[in-house]
């Protein structure tokens, strides 16, 4: 056993959290009233080559491992839970398929843009009637010749109007035993493709939420994300790698608030003394920094298992689902040790209150990685 | 070019210091490169890249400061020198400015780079020290730096003026904060940085005895800064405040 970050990540999480103090803290509260979109952070993140952090040099990623992608999204979903979504969202469902299941030369023309940082990455799964029944899926492809038609809808899908072009799920053909499901890479510009920006949100405002509409789009063969039919499969285990993600963003956002949390019970003075000296409050914070704890390390432990090339089907799903319902009730906590203040915009836990809900939700929600856990463990 | 930079790791500027048996305890402590020193590995890259040559980073401490080069290394510097303060016994400026000497002697430099004091001892004297010791000019507490061929420019802070120098190389500058603004290092750089070359010595490579390095100083005793005391609001009408002021100034306070 060995509970040290290598050289490598101990520098990362320095670098990530300076950069996140430095260049994504400032604009979180604005960006947040605005719900302006982060771009210039993630030209930025471009310039030190972040975006293709867990992925070779060789298509423009930095050889990272999922160990340092789970301390970058913690880290940035501490300040910005907006931006952690976000860069989430375009390392681990906009890259990552494409690196798992594309051939040699889907990689060289999506990934290696994507992990340059030139467009942003994005995987459409969801639908308004398949959600955690992503099986359900009504859009279609139907062949014609050399080229595919997808007609259809997609919701809630992160990242898409800042994206170039997206992995998205359709229904290929229908078999006596179910759909079969074939991922299609759809450029964004082309003709019936629509990406609709239009979401009114409880919160991470500044994180772009789209709804796709297809319409009679083309799309040749070749941009068949691996193979016809496998569109199932590869999802199953692109969400693996994603829970990750929202298990290091849940993390960060509880990080953050528990901070901010501590320092304010530290000035705050109610009844002559500090708020701190109350043991309410500090067994209140004792809980948080204990949770916070435990999550962190579940997180670390499915990122080692994922970069040991083992199995990490469970363990990704207990962390995403311990470490987002420890999240909300650290938030829920920071809130009310701030009291008044703390429903308040001006101090930040109103933000990471707001934000942290789609931990629970988003990738898989609580009920569906309850189910995923019990099935792994042999009910 | 070759540009040498001397640095040190400290504590990260946000730890809590605690004390323990009358020695500050490093334990579970976040270490960083000096602030200052950072500031001369930017200056260092950047004269790199407009010049050509060579960066080394050097640092005397234990085996963890071998991270703060590491760091120095993903932002761009070439090479590190670290050497082994183990044997070193009571160390002070004195001592750490006689083992730089003793690694740099042996190295070809134009220019030496340092911070101009360290956060942590906050002496500013190991720089100077180097420099009269290796018999060339300093400059410290620079803002800018300007060098053109082998004649040396520098705006120096002297505290909230400035003063102009012209030198030449040969020379050791310290860095003040206003030099320049240190990059993050990039991850490629992070990635990178640990297949660059890694010297380590210890005071035997360096023909040094211990008994000469003995600091000069001695520290009586460790202690933190007293706690902040709740300060006192004056209340009741304007004059009647004013008397009470300069009651407590002179009785309690004992300044007037
Ligand atoms: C901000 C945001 C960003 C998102 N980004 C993306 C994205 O980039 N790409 C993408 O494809 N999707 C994205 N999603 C969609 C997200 O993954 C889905 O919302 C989520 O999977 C739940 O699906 P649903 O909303 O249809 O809810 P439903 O599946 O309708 O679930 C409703 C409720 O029923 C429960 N439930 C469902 N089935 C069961 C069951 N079998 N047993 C017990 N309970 C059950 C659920 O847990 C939930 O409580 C995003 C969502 C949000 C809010």
């Amino acid at each position: 056993m060995d509970f040290d970050l290598t050289e490598e990540q101990r520098m990362i999480r320095k670098l990530l959290r300076d950069f996140a103090e430095g260049e994504v803290a400032p604009g979180a509260d604005e960006r947040d009233r605005t719900k302006v979109f982060p771009r210039d952070v993630f030209k930025k993140m471009a310039d030190l080559n972040m975006m293709g952090l867990p992925f070779p040099e060789e298509y423009g990623g930095a050889g990272a491992d999922s160990i340092s992608f789970a301390i970058a999204v913690e880290e940035l979903s501490r300040v910005c839970a907006s931006t952690g979504i976000s860069y989430s969202a375009h390392v681990s469902l906009g890259c990552a398929p494409l690196y798992l299941f594309g051939t040699e030369e889907q990689k060289k023309e999506y990934l290696v843009p994507l992990c340059r940082g030139e467009t942003m990455g994005a995987f459409g799964l969801t639908e308004p009637g398949a959600g955690s029944d992503a099986g359900g899926t009504r859009t279609t492809a139907v062949k014609e010749g050399d080229e595919w038609v997808i007609n259809g809808s997609k919701c809630f899908i992160t990242n898409a109007s800042y994206s170039d072009f997206l992995a998205l799920t359709a229904v290929t053909s229908k078999e006596p035993e179910g759909p079969e499901i074939t991922a299609f890479i759809v450029p964004t510009d082309t003709e019936g493709f629509q990406v609709i920006d239009n979401y009114i949100k409880l919160g991470l405002h500044s994180s772009n939420t789209t709804e796709l509409v297809l319409e009679d789009v083309r799309i040749p063969h070749q941009n068949i994300l691996g193979e016809v039919g496998h569109g199932f499969k590869q999802f199953l285990v692109t969400l693996d790698g994603g829970r990750i993600g929202i298990g290091a963003m849940a993390v960060g956002i509880a990080q953050g608030a528990y901070e901010a949390a501590l320092q304010y019970a530290r000035e705050r003075t109610q009844f002559g003394q500090s708020i701190s000296k109350f043991q309410v409050i500090q067994h209140k914070l004792a809980d948080m920094a204990m949770n916070i704890e435990l999550a962190r390390n579940m997180v670390y432990k499915a990122a080692w298992l994922k970069d040991c090339g083992r199995r990490f089907t469970k363990e990704a799903s207990i962390c995403k689902l311990f470490a987002s319902e420890m999240a909300m009730r650290v938030c829920d906590q920071a809130v009310q040790i701030h009291g008044g203040y703390g429903y308040m915009h001006d101090y930040r836990v109103e933000r990471f209150f707001r934000d942290v809900k789609l931990t629970e939700i988003g990738e898989g929600t609580s009920e569906i990685q309850r189910m995923v856990i019990a099935r792994e463990i042999g009910c | 070019m070759d540009i040498l930079v001397c640095l040190k790791q400290t504590f990260d500027t946000e730890e809590r210091i605690v004390i323990e048996d009358g020695q500050i305890s490093d334990d579970g402590v976040e270490f960083v490169i000096n602030p200052y020193d950072e500031y001369a590995v930017e200056e260092a890259i950047r004269l790199r890249d407009e010049h050509g040559g060579e960066v080394t980073v050097i640092t005397v401490g234990p085996d963890r400061a071998e991270q703060a080069l590491r760091t120095a290394m993903a932002m761009g510097a070439d090479k590190g020198i670290i050497v082994d303060d183990e044997d070193l016994e009571n160390a002070d400026e004195y001592s750490i400015a006689r083992v730089l000497a003793a690694v740099i002697k042996d190295l070809d430099f134009d220019i030496i780079l340092g911070g101009y004091m360290a956060i942590d001892d906050g002496s500013a004297q190991v720089g100077p020290r180097l420099a009269e010791l290796l018999e060339i000019p300093h400059i410290s507490t620079i803002t800018k730096l300007t060098i053109d061929g082998e004649s040396v420019e520098a705006e120096k802070d002297v505290e909230g003026d400035v003063e102009y120098i012209q030198s030449k190389l040969p020379i050791l500058v310290t860095a003040q904060q206003g030099l320049n603004d240190p990059r993050y290092p990039s991850l490629p750089g992070i990635m990178k940085a640990k297949k660059k070359p890694l010297e380590q010595l210890d005071l035997d490579d360096l023909d040094l005895d211990e008994e000469d390095l003995e600091g000069k100083t001695e520290t009586l005793e460790v202690f933190l800064p007293p706690e902040k005391e709740a300060g006192k609001i004056l209340e009741g009408e304007l004059d009647e405040q004013v008397k009470e002021l300069v009651q407590r100034l002179q009785s309690e306070a004992k300044v007037i």
